[in-house]
């Protein structure tokens, strides 16, 4: 008898969790980010190594950046993240499982022009839910929610062409974000846009980014860019990993007469030899 | 304000058209009926009028109508056939590397064989001329449709595949949200280089081993000396090859509306080119441009 009555709890007890868990999950509410970790990691192609013995820990929830001279491996340490690439040695771990090949749990947003050129920009927003199997027209409000988040309301029904390359970024941020990944790869993702939009770009996605909680890797050339945008900030040199640094705070566009991020800005561009 | 030279610029050019045709009909008449015998002797040749009572008596005949349904099933069989298994294997050995060591061989050998050249090959492998006609109609598509595709999927960006790969999607996501939209325009170059190929090789293949088609028909006309006859053939051909690529061109250009055109495209609209036009209301423009995506998703 007394078994069957804990049966019958735990039958219930599970029901209930599992109807609760799931909303939270679907609206993303709470804050859920994931940890990515490199343990002496070699990458790059098998006939072209890049990078060698990377240790890096990627906390839930930060935005690391990563700024490096141009061919210094930034790419490919986030393609191996991604799970595009695989390692050449050592161990890359999301919450200390090592990566099996892409997921939709992290997302990458490319320099390039990655949205599909004949769908509009909602059809590609809607592209990460429609592989989720998110039912149609729910998928279709939640794009245009995403859409209008980053202020692409009225152009949701445009092809990519017909539309800027801000514009087409701005995209690509809220097709990554609408899969609600938990951690969101960026690839120099406003190396192509003028300074002005830049500018306006880094201060969407910091707001765009706050309540979604993902962990963020964003990598750059842009010195400047990376202390705006970075909780810590890595070095990528010649061959691998230089330094990582905190970043004071708050994030001030107008704080750049500050003495503590005058000394880290002079840190960082001497690490490199400039 | 954009109404009248809108409306007036495709009705000129429809009449310019109507009229270049009338022109040469009109200059045939005149060197048949005149017997104009100089190096070209065109004094065997049948007039329009007599064409046109040939044609007249034909399409009160029953025979026209069975040798037009028979040519149209045999192109439309074989011509389907083609493009999917065309775009089908195209795919395959673009994006396998066993395949195309498996089939490549194969395909390469057969590729350079006319079609036609292949009617002793239907003879022996299929029981009825029926399916010999459709095997050389299919054959003369497939190969057009296959080189096309695969080199149009092999042409696709890489980096629509990774992002459709970090979404979390798979193989056939890839298949169908990539690689056969983003293939469209380099496959349909194919279909309408295939269409033109299947129709010379129908109607050489029924002139071959027909019964009834027009092909058939034009041929068993010229043995019996009936020049009107053939001429009521050839025009046939004519109308109905116009006919079935105009149809695969306005399908590939609704399917591929999304590329971005700048150039001239026939039959469109001609607008946005002339620099002095006023500036469109910003609402009226975009939507005008909108992209209906829903049969790609």
């Amino acid at each position: 008898m007394s078994t069957s009555s804990e049966t019958a709890t735990s039958t219930t007890s599970g029901g209930l969790s599992k109807k609760q868990t799931l909303p939270a999950q679907e609206g993303g509410a709470p804050a859920r980010g994931t940890r990515l970790t490199l343990r002496a990691a070699s990458l790059g192609r098998p006939d072209a190594p890049v990078l060698d013995d990377v240790d890096l820990d990627v906390a839930p929830g930060e935005i690391l950046t990563v700024v490096g001279p141009s061919g210094c491996g930034k790419s490919t340490l986030l393609r191996t993240l991604a799970g595009l690439l695989s390692p050449l040695g050592g161990e890359i771990a999301q919450d200390g499982r090592p990566l099996a090949g892409p997921s939709a749990d992290r997302a990458l947003v490319f320099q390039e022009d990655a949205l599909l050129p004949w769908r509009t920009l909602r059809a590609n927003v809607e592209l990460p839910l429609a592989i989720r199997g998110v039912a149609r027209s729910d998928r279709r409000a939640q794009a245009e929610a995403w859409l209008a988040r980053v202020g692409l309301a009225e152009h949701a029904r445009q092809l990519p062409h017909r539309v800027s390359g801000g514009q087409r970024q701005r995209a690509q941020l809220a097709r990554a974000l609408a899969g609600s990944p938990r951690a969101v790869l960026m690839d120099e993702p406003f190396g192509a846009l003028d300074a002005q939009t830049r500018a306006g770009m880094q201060d969407l996605l910091v707001e765009v980014l706050r309540g979604t909680g993902a962990t963020v890797v964003f990598v750059t050339h842009d010195v400047d860019e990376a202390l705006f945008l970075g909780d810590r900030v890595a070095l990528l040199g010649a061959g691998g990993l230089l330094a990582v640094r905190d970043v004071p705070r708050p994030r001030d566009r107008s704080a750049h007469d500050d003495p503590a991020r005058v000394a880290l800005r002079r840190d960082v561009l001497t690490s490199f030899g400039t | 304000m954009t109404a009248a030279p809108l409306h007036r610029r495709p009705v000129g050019r429809y009449a310019l058209r109507v009229v270049a045709l009338a022109v040469a009909l009109g200059l045939w008449q005149l060197l048949t009926s005149l017997n104009v015998d100089l190096w070209l002797r065109f004094s065997q040749f049948p007039t329009v009028a007599d064409v046109a009572r040939a044609f007249a008596d034909r399409l009160s005949g029953p025979d026209y109508w069975t040798d037009l349904t028979d040519s149209l099933t045999r192109i439309v069989t074989g011509f389907l056939l083609a493009a999917v298994l065309g775009v089908a294997t195209g795919v395959l050995v673009a994006r396998s590397r066993l395949a195309e060591d498996l089939i490549g061989p194969i395909l390469e050998v057969v590729r350079p064989i006319p079609a036609i050249a292949l009617v002793p090959v239907a003879i022996l492998l299929f029981p009825s001329n029926e399916q010999g006609i459709v095997f050389i109609t299919f054959t003369a598509a497939f190969f057009p449709v296959l080189v096309s595709t695969r080199h149009a999927v092999r042409a696709l960006a890489p980096v629509w595949e990774e992002a459709v790969r970090t979404m979390g999607g798979g193989r056939w996501r890839i298949l169908g949200s990539v690689i056969l939209p983003g293939a469209l325009p380099g496959i349909f170059g194919g279909l309408s280089v295939g269409i033109g190929v299947s129709w010379i090789c129908v109607i050489s293949a029924e002139m071959i081993s027909g019964q009834y088609g027009v092909g058939y028909r034009t041929w068993q006309d010229y043995t019996i000396v009936n020049y009107p006859g053939v001429f009521v053939g050839m025009v046939t051909i004519g109308v109905l090859g116009w006919l079935t690529s105009t149809a695969v061109e306005l399908l590939g250009r609704r399917l591929t509306r999304w590329l971005p055109r700048t150039s001239y495209v026939p039959g469109a609209r001609v607008r946005a080119v002339r620099p002095a036009q006023p500036q469109p209301s910003p609402k009226t423009a975009p939507e005008a441009e909108e992209a209906r995506d829903e049969h790609l998703v």
